[in-house]
């Protein structure tokens, strides 16, 4: 068992050779400030950047001729609290970003470390259309706000909910207020304007 | 962070696209009562699921729309975070519960790549049947419920009637019709029984041949036509756009199959077309998905042509249960087993996205192990999230009664669009 728990640490970045592809090379070239780190891991390849620079960058990442990322795929939020592990964070949240490339043919993870005290980062709905929704839930689920957003509400948890369910401090057992049924009636009124 | 640390640009310089969001009308005046507000849903028969659209009226066309999502929000990734790895699976038939096969298939692939590893043969091919197998329930559960409710009741009836047989299938190797959770990591739980690839051979020919009657029901139709032809219509730079995949993104025209596109399990062995439509409409839809069951039974028989013998569950060590035989029979199995019962798997840490064609479209796994037996995030990324977002898009400026039409070719599930 030791050998195989040994194994089982071993850090990304020497789990498999890196070879940076031509789509990092092209950032390192436009904004070598942005870049924190890349890894390839299990194929998957990982550019970890400065949250200063997501705009510019996803922007460069769409419409330049060799990425051409034109499909949004994916936006989530990850919450380092009391992860003891190598995985190399160096905030506490971190937004993860998927992109695909229909024309190209390829795939690329983004990944933006959030610090807790300043839980903001800035917005890319403008960049595709998929993203409002999924900065919402994130902002539903781990509370970070996304600058310039015009509709930044909860959208699966209600209005009156108390926190950000998918923070690791958020109790599993932890119970919400009742809410007041007069509150519901007020704001959804039916039938005709008048 | 302050506004000078910003690297922001001006919205001129991001070349945004056209956006319509959420179209909210502007508030109206106290006299002009010629719009009106309905709200459909959350509990209304056509609406698969729980969802409600707020739907803003001009007489009878529709001007605005904002759908409300998160009615069954169960907190899936919650639950996950606070499981082991493989409590998880059981979580996953409750996603897409039309076709819960490829949702297990999904997770399990994506924690196979966290270790990195590959099944068996005789596995792969096994998860290529079930998958394909709970394909066709999922499009056949959608082309029904889309027809019923634009009032082909005759066609709903016959297609839960083969989606039925296929159910009977799944229920002999998993011993459940809809929560089967019948992958592992490294392989199946179960093989196959005996003599079962000959009935799954008998019971496709019932399909194929329902398919075909409905088919002659409907597909010609001229009253079916008349309500599925040019209703919610999206464009191909729009779909992509909004994430649209699948089915749907191949009713806009465009040939992206994740089973081509990113190859997984033996799908480059085997041999099927990707039907595409021309404008991306309803209509189009419903014939996409016709054609797709005719190929998924055809991937079906290729693969029971195929299907080497061998193990079914790999036999890495710490990965897959041992064999009962083995448990029973010797101590290091008894060993193996007990440890693996009480300590669980232990991915190495590092972070995988894996998507899988789902039955609606890309499922996608993020997942990110740190090493020490809990899950710190298991994300799953369901497809039709972005349908539910594009539906004002979808009905702006068709009538109410068209929203059943768009709404059911979309195929909402609402376990999968909370979780």
């Amino acid at each position: 068992m030791s050998e195989e728990s040994s194994e089982s640490v071993e850090s990304i970045e020497t789990s498999e050779p890196s070879e940076t592809s031509a789509v990092i090379n092209l950032v390192q070239q436009e904004h070598p400030a942005a870049i924190l780190s890349t890894h390839r891991h299990r194929s998957d390849e990982t550019l970890v950047l400065k949250r200063e620079f997501i705009q510019p960058i996803c922007r460069l990442l769409r419409d330049h001729p060799d990425c051409q990322f034109e499909m949004f795929v994916d936006l989530t939020a990850v919450d380092y609290l009391l992860v003891e592990t190598n995985l190399q964070q160096t905030e506490r949240f971190e937004v993860v970003y998927h992109l695909r490339s229909l024309s190209k043919d390829h795939r690329i993870r983004l990944k933006c470390p959030v610090p807790e005290n300043d839980c903001q980062i800035p917005s890319i709905h403008l960049l595709w259309h998929a993203v409002n929704w999924y900065e919402r839930e994130c902002y539903d689920m781990y509370g970070i706000h996304f600058e310039g957003h015009p509709n930044l509400n909860r959208i699966l948890m209600y209005e009156q909910f108390q926190g950000h369910p998918l923070r690791k401090d958020y109790p599993m057992d932890k119970q919400q207020p009742l809410l007041e049924l007069n509150d519901v009636e007020e704001r959804y009124h039916y039938g005709r304007f008048e | 962070m302050s506004a000078s640390e910003l690297t922001t640009i001006s919205a001129e310089e991001l070349k945004p696209i056209h956006l319509p969001g959420a179209i909210i009308p502007a508030p109206p005046e106290e006299s002009d009562t010629s719009i009106m507000r309905i709200e459909i849903g959350p509990a209304h028969p056509a609406m698969h699921g729980i969802v409600r659209l707020t739907t803003y009226l001009d007489g009878e066309q529709i001007v605005g729309m904002v759908p409300e999502i998160g009615y069954l929000h169960r907190g899936f990734e919650k639950e996950s975070e606070n499981s082991k790895w493989i409590q998880v699976i059981p979580y996953t038939d409750r996603l897409n519960y039309v076709s819960p096969v490829l949702n297990n298939i999904g997770y399990s692939m994506a924690v196979e790549k966290l270790f990195g590893v590959e099944i068996p043969r005789r596995a792969q091919f096994a998860r290529v049947i079930m998958g394909e197998i709970s394909r066709i329930t999922d499009h056949l559960t959608c082309l029904a419920a889309c027809a019923m409710e634009v009032g082909g009741f005759t066609f709903f009836l016959w297609f839960i009637k083969a989606r039925e047989y296929l159910y009977e299938l799944l229920e002999q190797v998993t011993g459940g019709r809809v929560t089967i959770n019948w992958t592992r990591f490294g392989g199946n739980g179960t093989d196959f029984p005996d003599g079962f690839l000959k009935e799954v051979e008998v019971r496709l020919e019932k399909v194929r041949e329902v398919i075909e009657e409905g088919d002659q029901l409907v597909t010609r139709n001229k009253i079916f036509i008349d309500r599925m032809k040019n209703i919610g219509v999206l464009s191909k730079d729009k779909a992509i756009s909004y994430g649209f995949t699948g089915p749907l993104l191949r009713a806009c025209g465009v040939p992206y199959d994740i089973r081509r596109a990113d190859p997984h399990l033996v799908y480059d062995e085997l041999d099927f077309e990707i039907p595409i439509g021309e404008v991306g409409d309803s209509y189009d839809r419903f014939l996409v998905r016709m054609e797709e069951m005719k190929q998924s039974i055809s991937i079906i028989e290729q693969a029971i042509d195929k299907i080497p013998y061998g193990p079914v569950m790999t036999r890495e060590r710490y990965l897959g249960y041992p064999d009962k035989k083995e448990v029973y029979g010797s101590i290091e199995g008894l060993i193996d087993h007990f440890k693996m019962v009480m300590e669980g798997h232990h991915p190495p840490a590092g972070e995988v996205y894996q998507p899988i064609e789902g039955g609606n479209g890309e499922l996608g796994f993020y997942l990110v192990s740190d090493g020490s037996g809990d899950p710190v995030k298991c994300r799953v990324r369901p497809p039709c999230f972005n349908y539910v977002q594009a539906m004002p898009e979808l009905a702006l400026g068709h009538y109410v009664a068209d929203i059943v039409a768009i709404f059911g070719s979309i195929n909402m599930i609402g376990g999968e669009l909370d979780r």
